[in-house]
């Protein structure tokens, strides 16, 4: 019996063993170092805000497993031996295969700054960095201040987990508006203002210039490089994004680039290797502008859903549809449908409008093409808006006016929710250019 | 390299989840409320009657009411679960099994020693607690205080002020205000204050059951016990009005408001038990257990109180009805026939709509229904009067009070909520709870919406569901869950991160509907996989 191979077992991992499962009888092993069962990564920072124990993370009782016929070994892998089609574990096995999907996920971004391997710095990713975070920053007394560096979505939850234990923190980001190298200006405004309102001491424009440690050698403090200024800190969040974990595939001589490359059809160089999700990096352009690399839940599950259909005989290739993407930055819910660009990578055809309301805890950004009017994207702040409908309209192919006319049919908050749309509809209609429809 | 650590998860219970003065000086009232109640029962006197209940009470209340607003009107409208794991009240520490071990010995208490509590009684007048709320009865009914209209009070009480925090927690959720107030507003009015003046009605010549109208059977199991059928004939129009209406509620109002919003209407719009559970309950909603396991053992046990409570009250209506059709309509055959016959039309229609829905149930579904027809049958064949093969049927009814009524409601439904969660009565015991999952399983418009591919599997919404379901593990699919357990809390689609679940009414068609693939993946990749 074919006996595939899956290293890692986070979403894109588990997903594929999944799905292969459903679609053949082969024998599936699943190997991942980090855990022995598959876990939500991104509801680490539920498990250190205690609002969920980390077995709650886990989507999948141990049972489920086992009845599947998915067999779990928790292990790291050491090295791959392409020519002979196996792979060596630390504990010293060998497992050998007929096909084998890396699907090794990412690693948290280091810059070369000085001090930045000290212990108490650290970033956010795996379950062992949660693990670490409960020692250096379990609460108030052994973290009486910390610093994060880099203004991203892994920056903000890891505020909103430290502010979780009054642990005051200070946040660095490099932009000049909180993660304005993706949102639009005026949605990065209202999050700067948002995540000061929590209190945290959010400094913009500035950068990291070194970490110092004491005579124990633990971070002592940060120098900003722009001021000089040194804060006093115990630990130090590194949130500078992150990128493909490709050592194993490197040193294996599977070819890389940022990320371990693969054509459309999820292959690598090597034959009988597929790699899946956040560890990938596309050689095949992808529809609807969606990038060679994208570190997201979404795009690993997908990715797993349609290497299962390949290695079980049906040779579609990876076509994700209209990007899509959710988060939340404190108390506010963000969605996001299309194409909605930062004014650094706004084309030059896109256009936007916007809607704040005055709370500064809800608002909308809707992007159209200047040329036809097309609608292009729309990102939601506070209000909860529907996948379905705003992909059909992607798929429709509609103007702007069209989805202002009837946004109502988008809404997706709870029963007895104040609709919005009334109050966002005439400033929208106000900032489009006035055209006959 | 390997050297992974699994165990360190052992929380340290960080400090900074601490109280604010505030929540400091609400709690220390609360706790000398509760003082005040405990000094009652052993009979110290500090005050006269009127004056002790209303600084207990006045104590308790104001505790929780401020505590309440030190803890959230400081705050951002938002998810408020930060250190719910590690807090020994809600993760079942030391406090939480306390309090558990305190709330049962006041249950046991009060269902079979209310003699403790102080309840008078033959010529003897109350003392202790009881007689703390002598005057209040007295005012509301005109009659001295009995052990249940002391938990009334308390129960009403507590819904009320625990119902305030509630609203104060969930703030941002307009669902959530609403439902709370119906729930405040159900159980103050029809639960209390309704049935308490009601009694004011009655005299020598004019007597009404205590009837709270929200109450519906089977929930009030006892409603067509004799006594009471009797009372409500002998009391005229008004009485018989009553015993149509509490027909009426579970044939005829109960289908209509469940097929128009599922149970939720329900279980935590309006009942007592739901209100209970949704506000006092609300800090141990994520004890439910979430396992598949438990979730067969629920289906068996909550079926099974079903197929008891019908027997039971058919039994008891059975055995005092007459032979005799001259002299009224309503005999023995006539009235078994007619459960026989109403079963028989709902298992018949479900099995020729609903098959394909039910899947592996509908073998369970007819496993109790030939039960129950059988025993019917068996009633009549061995008609012994007023036996049940061989139990009295009076003894079956006082076996079904006992064990569903006192101590599965009761003791674990309630005593337990720090261990077991909220809602283990509502979910493992309600027989009511069982007939409008049933009916929301198969004929309702209600259904929860899970919003495209934008599930992220955090667990939230699973771990917070007081019914023990897993959420998750349909929200992940991009299935609409429709469960017969949920009574559409609406606290997964509040906790949910990412805007995924929305409750709804909606068409009946594709209500149901499990998917392979979600959405955001190529179009054609989800045309092939849901063809399979």
């Amino acid at each position: 019996m074919k006996h595939i191979v899956i290293i890692g077992n986070g979403i894109s991992g588990a997903t594929a063993a999944r799905h292969i499962r459903k679609l053949s009888s082969y024998r599936i092993t699943m190997i991942s170092g980090e855990s022995e069962f598959f876990f939500s990564r991104t509801a680490l920072m539920y498990v250190y805000m205690g609002h969920m124990k980390f077995r709650d993370t886990e989507p999948y009782e141990p049972h489920f497993w086992r009845k599947n016929r998915i067999e779990l070994k928790k292990a790291w892998v050491k090295t791959i031996e392409t020519d002979l089609n196996r792979v060596l574990l630390d504990t010293g096995e060998t497992i050998a295969y007929d096909q084998l999907i890396l699907a090794t996920g990412s690693k948290s971004n280091k810059f070369g700054c000085l001090g930045e391997d000290l212990p108490g710095v650290q970033g956010l990713y795996h379950k062992q960095d949660l693990e670490q975070l409960e020692r250096t920053a379990a609460n108030q007394k052994v973290c009486k201040h910390a610093v994060i560096v880099g203004g991203g979505l892994i920056g903000v939850e890891l505020a909103e987990m430290l502010h979780s234990r009054q642990i005051p923190v200070t946040f660095l980001v490099r932009e000049k508006s909180f993660w304005n190298g993706v949102l639009p200006e005026e949605n990065s405004e209202l999050l700067n203002y948002h995540i000061k309102a929590h209190g945290i001491d959010l400094r913009l424009g500035v950068t990291l210039k070194e970490i110092h440690s004491d005579n124990q050698g633990k971070v002592k403090s940060v120098e900003i490089a722009e001021t000089g200024e040194i804060i006093h800190c115990n630990f130090v969040g590194l949130t500078t994004g992150v990128s493909p974990q490709i050592a194993l595939a490197e040193n294996s001589g599977i070819a890389t680039n940022k990320g371990i490359l693969v054509n459309k059809f999820l292959e690598t160089n090597c034959p009988n290797i597929y790699a899946i999700g956040d560890c990938t990096e596309q050689t095949d352009p992808l529809p609807h502008g969606r990038k060679s690399i994208e570190a997201v839940w979404y795009s690993g599950r997908m990715m797993g859903e349609t290497v299962a259909q390949i290695i079980t005989g049906n040779r579609i290739f990876y076509k994700p549809g209209h990007w899509f993407n959710s988060a939340k930055f404190f108390d506010i819910e963000y969605q996001t449908y299309g194409l909605v660009s930062s004014r650094r990578n706004m084309p030059e055809f896109e256009a936007q409008i916007h809607w704040i309301h005055p709370d500064k805890t809800k608002g909308v950004t809707l992007s159209y093409d200047k040329n036809n009017h097309l609608f292009l994207g729309i990102n939601t702040f506070g209000i909860r808006m529907k996948h379905e409908t705003f992909d059909q309209w992607l798929n429709d192919k509609i103007t702007i006016y069209q989805v202002i006319t009837k946004l109502e049919q988008a809404q997706f908050d709870p029963e007895f929710y104040k609709s919005y749309v009334n109050n966002m509809r005439p400033a929208l209609l106000e900032s489009l250019p006035n055209l006959a429809l | 390299m390997n050297s992974t650590p699994t165990n360190s998860f052992a929380f340290i219970n960080p400090d900074s989840y601490g109280l604010n003065s505030g929540q400091k000086i609400a709690l220390a009232s609360g706790l000398i409320g509760l003082f005040f109640l405990v000094l009652a029962v052993f009979q110290v006197e500090i005050a006269s009657n009127l004056t002790h209940f209303i600084l207990a009470l006045g104590l308790l209340g104001f505790g929780v009411i401020y505590f309440s607003l030190a803890a959230y009107r400081q705050k951002f409208a938002g998810i408020k679960n930060d250190g719910v794991m590690f807090n020994s009240l809600s993760s079942r520490g030391i406090i939480g099994w306390l309090i558990g071990i305190s709330l049962t010995a006041f249950y046991i208490v009060l269902y079979f020693y209310p003699s403790f509590l102080g309840l008078g009684g033959n010529d003897i007048t109350n003392s202790g607690l009881i007689a703390l709320f002598d005057p209040f009865s007295l005012w509301l009914n005109g009659n001295p205080a009995t052990q249940w209209f002391v938990y009334g009070t308390l129960y009403t009480l507590a819904i009320l002020v625990f119902g305030f925090k509630f609203i104060q927690k969930y703030w941002h959720n307009r669902y959530q205000r609403l439902r709370t107030i119906s729930v405040m507003f159900f159980q103050l009015g029809f639960a209390f204050l309704i049935p308490e003046l009601m009694s004011r009605l009655n005299s020598d010549t004019f007597k009404l059951p205590y009837y709270d109208l929200k109450s519906i059977w089977p929930l009030n199991y006892y409603n067509f016990d004799k006594y009471r059928v009797n009372s409500f004939i002998d009391a005229g129009d008004l009485g018989l009005a009553l015993l149509i209406f509490g027909i009426a509620s579970i044939f005829i109002i109960t289908p209509i408001l469940t097929y128009k919003y599922g149970k939720r209407w329900y279980c935590s719009w309006v009942c007592g038990c739901g209100g209970l559970a949704e506000t006092v309950g609300d800090p141990f909603r994520q004890l439910s257990d979430k396992r598949l396991s438990a979730w067969k053992i629920e289906r068996w046990v909550i079926h099974s109180v079903v197929v008891f409570s019908v027997l039971m009250t058919t039994a008891v209506v059975y055995s005092y009805l007459g032979d005799d059709s001259s002299v009224y309509w309503l005999t023995k055959p006539v009235f078994l026939s007619a459960v026989a016959g109403l079963l028989t039309v709902v298992f018949t229609l479900t099995m020729v709509f609903k098959r394909k829905e039910l899947g592996k149930d509908a073998i369970y579904g007819a496993m109790g229904y030939f039960t129950v027809i059988l025993v019917l049958i068996g009633l009549f064949v061995f008609d012994q009067n007023d036996h049940v093969f061989f139990f009295k049927s009076s003894e079956l009814r006082k076996s079904y009070g006992f064990l569903i009524g006192s101590v599965f409601s009761g003791i674990i439904g309630t005593g337990f909520y720090p261990i077991f969660g909220s809602r283990v009565w509502c979910r493992f015991g309600c027989p009511m709870a069982a007939i409008l999952g049933f009916q929301q399983r198969l004929f309702s418009r209600f259904r929860i919406t899970t919003n495209g591919g934008q599930c992220i599997s955090c667990g939230n919404c699973s771990t917070y569901c007081e019914m023990g379901i897993d959420v998750r593990s349909y929200a992940q699919k991009g299935e609409n869950i429709v469960r017969s357990s949920c009574v559409g809390c609406g606290i997964c689609s509040a906790v949910c991160p990412r805007g995924v679940l929305k409750l709804e009414n909606d068409n009946l068609k594709g209500r149901i509907n499990p998917t392979q693939v979600l959405l955001g993946n190529d179009v054609d990749l989800m045309a092939l996989m849901n063809q399979r």
